[in-house]
């Protein structure tokens, strides 16, 4: 039985999942890739917000505290009204943001990443302290999540290109699976352990 | 010669949105082989799902629609720096038509070209043969899985390992052990074994061309492609590196003869949607060729 998560979340609602839990969430979340994470880092954590970058830097302050960053570059159709619509949108391999998520998720008070292939000991310790989680997506299903996007709301910077822009948008029961917790537990270092005992048994036959 | 670029169009809106038989049926017997309600199958059962929703739905089975890689064989008489303005104008056209993303990046900027195309992208393979039509293969290869790509020198002092079989199994198991989920389990592996460092990965990824129920013409790689399949499997990755009895569809591999000094044995990760397609065109007529 799957968990439903409105967004904004609150802290307990975070530190209430453990890993395997299944979670459709709903509300405004955004999309947050590689220029994204980078930008994020060097304009707002690193040091001082330059003047040009001060309306992003609100916008984000005000909306992903206690929402969702998904790691996705989508697909996107234009349509006669302006507006846009996702046509492909799966998750993106989390590892690369892993110099910058911790402190994205501390800094902004972001609630859950949803990405897929897991992240490492950094972002695990700051879900553990800030209260978040790491929900996996299916990768490659972009079809599929594609239709739990029910609007594209805006999008910003897109002038890093369209897969690498944030995106903001409505989703509704969009398919996860919590693989890191806010407990210090993660699916991927258990099975990197399992599997590599299993790999030095095959290579000593 | 003719004017193959409306074909080619087709050629990239079926490959990205279709998936080939062979790989459809083994993610297909993959489920049965999951415990019910683990994460495992129900990663699987979604991939089945977006896979028919995209063929009906005509939509990209993944918005990383990749590197489009083409291997072009046509006849006497063709002019290749035609093809090739051809190609690149359908995967224009394709991307305006959202069949693929704007993936074209400058290295250092990271400056997108915005049509899909720049330097060396699409990547175009040419070969000249005796027969009277034009046969196109296209493989969307994504990031995520080009990415657990790996290339061993053989031995070395960080990878102790034999120029034999058995250093090769080796290797392979290693870069499965790497790669987790995070391309996309479960995969499929394509290894070159020999050349020099470039043509090595280029017979890598030729590999992944292959009918996942083909046999190795070499009957002691084919062996050892059976042996490894088996082995990566027992590794219990699973799908999405989520815990499971299926890490990888197959594994395929070639040799090249190599120079004394090099022994190379380089892995092409591609994810579970290995989206591949053939084309022949023959008297302006197009149709597609089983894998």
């Amino acid at each position: 039985m799957a968990t439903k998560l409105d967004v904004p979340i609150s802290e307990d609602q975070i530190r209430s999942l453990k890993v395997g839990d299944q979670v459709l969430l709903s509300g405004v979340i955004y999309t947050g890739r590689d220029a994204a994470h980078k930008y994020m880092i060097d304009n707002f954590i690193s040091g001082p917000c330059p003047d040009s970058e001060r309306e992003m830097y609100k916008i984000l302050q005000r909306e992903l505290a206690g929402s969702v960053i998904y790691h996705c570059g989508p697909v996107v159709r234009k349509l006669p009204n302006g507006k846009y619509e996702f046509v492909a949108a799966g998750p993106t391999t989390s590892i690369r943001e892993e110099p910058y998520q911790g402190d994205v998720i501390e800094h902004f008070g972001v609630r859950a990443v949803i990405g897929k292939g897991g992240m490492r000991d950094k972002t695990l310790a700051a879900c553990k302290k800030s209260g978040a989680v790491y929900l996996h997506a299916i990768g490659g299903a972009a079809t599929l999540i594609a239709r739990s996007c029910e609007e594209v709301v805006d999008v910003y910077k897109l002038d890093f290109g369209v897969p690498e822009a944030f995106w903001k948008i409505r989703v509704k029961d969009f398919p996860t699976v919590v693989t890191m917790d806010a407990h210090g537990q993660s699916l991927h270092a258990a099975v990197r352990e399992e599997s590599g005992k299993m790999l030095q048994q095959l290579l000593a036959s | 010669m003719h004017d193959i670029k409306e074909h080619l169009l087709e050629l990239i809106k079926v490959t990205s949105t279709d998936l080939p038989a062979d790989v459809e049926d083994a993610l297909r017997k993959a489920v049965d082989d999951e415990q019910p309600n683990s994460s495992a199958r129900s990663a699987l059962e979604t991939i089945l799902e977006n896979i028919s929703m995209s063929r009906e739905s005509a939509r990209p089975i993944c918005q990383d629609t990749g590197t489009p890689i083409f291997y072009i064989h046509h006849p006497h008489g063709w002019s290749q720096m035609k093809l090739r303005q051809q190609t690149i104008a359908a995967v224009q056209s394709a991307t305006e038509q959202s069949y693929l993303r704007p993936n074209a990046v400058e290295a250092v900027s990271g400056k997108n070209s915005g049509n899909n195309t720049g330097t060396d992208f699409p990547t175009v393979h040419f070969e000249e043969w005796e027969k009277d039509h034009v046969r196109a293969a296209l493989m969307l290869k994504g990031g995520g899985c080009e990415n657990c790509g790996i290339q061993y020198t053989i031995p070395s002092p960080e990878f102790p390992a034999s120029r034999d079989l058995a250093g090769i199994r080796k290797a392979v198991l290693d870069s499965a052990h790497k790669a987790q989920g995070l391309g996309c389990a479960p995969g499929i592996l394509g290894v070159g074994i020999g050349g020099d460092r470039a043509t090595s990965v280029i017979k890598a990824k030729e590999q992944l061309f292959r009918n996942l129920n083909d046999s190795n013409p070499d009957p002691q790689l084919d062996k050892l492609e059976k042996q490894l399949h088996r082995e990566i499997n027992e590794l219990g990755i699973g799908p999405m590196g989520f815990g499971g009895k299926t890490t990888v569809l197959g594994v395929k591999m070639a040799e090249l003869h190599r120079l004394p000094a090099s022994f190379f044995v380089s892995i092409a990760y591609m994810c579970w949607a290995n989206r591949r397609q053939v084309m022949i065109i023959k008297d302006g007529v197009a149709s597609f060729e089983r894998i």
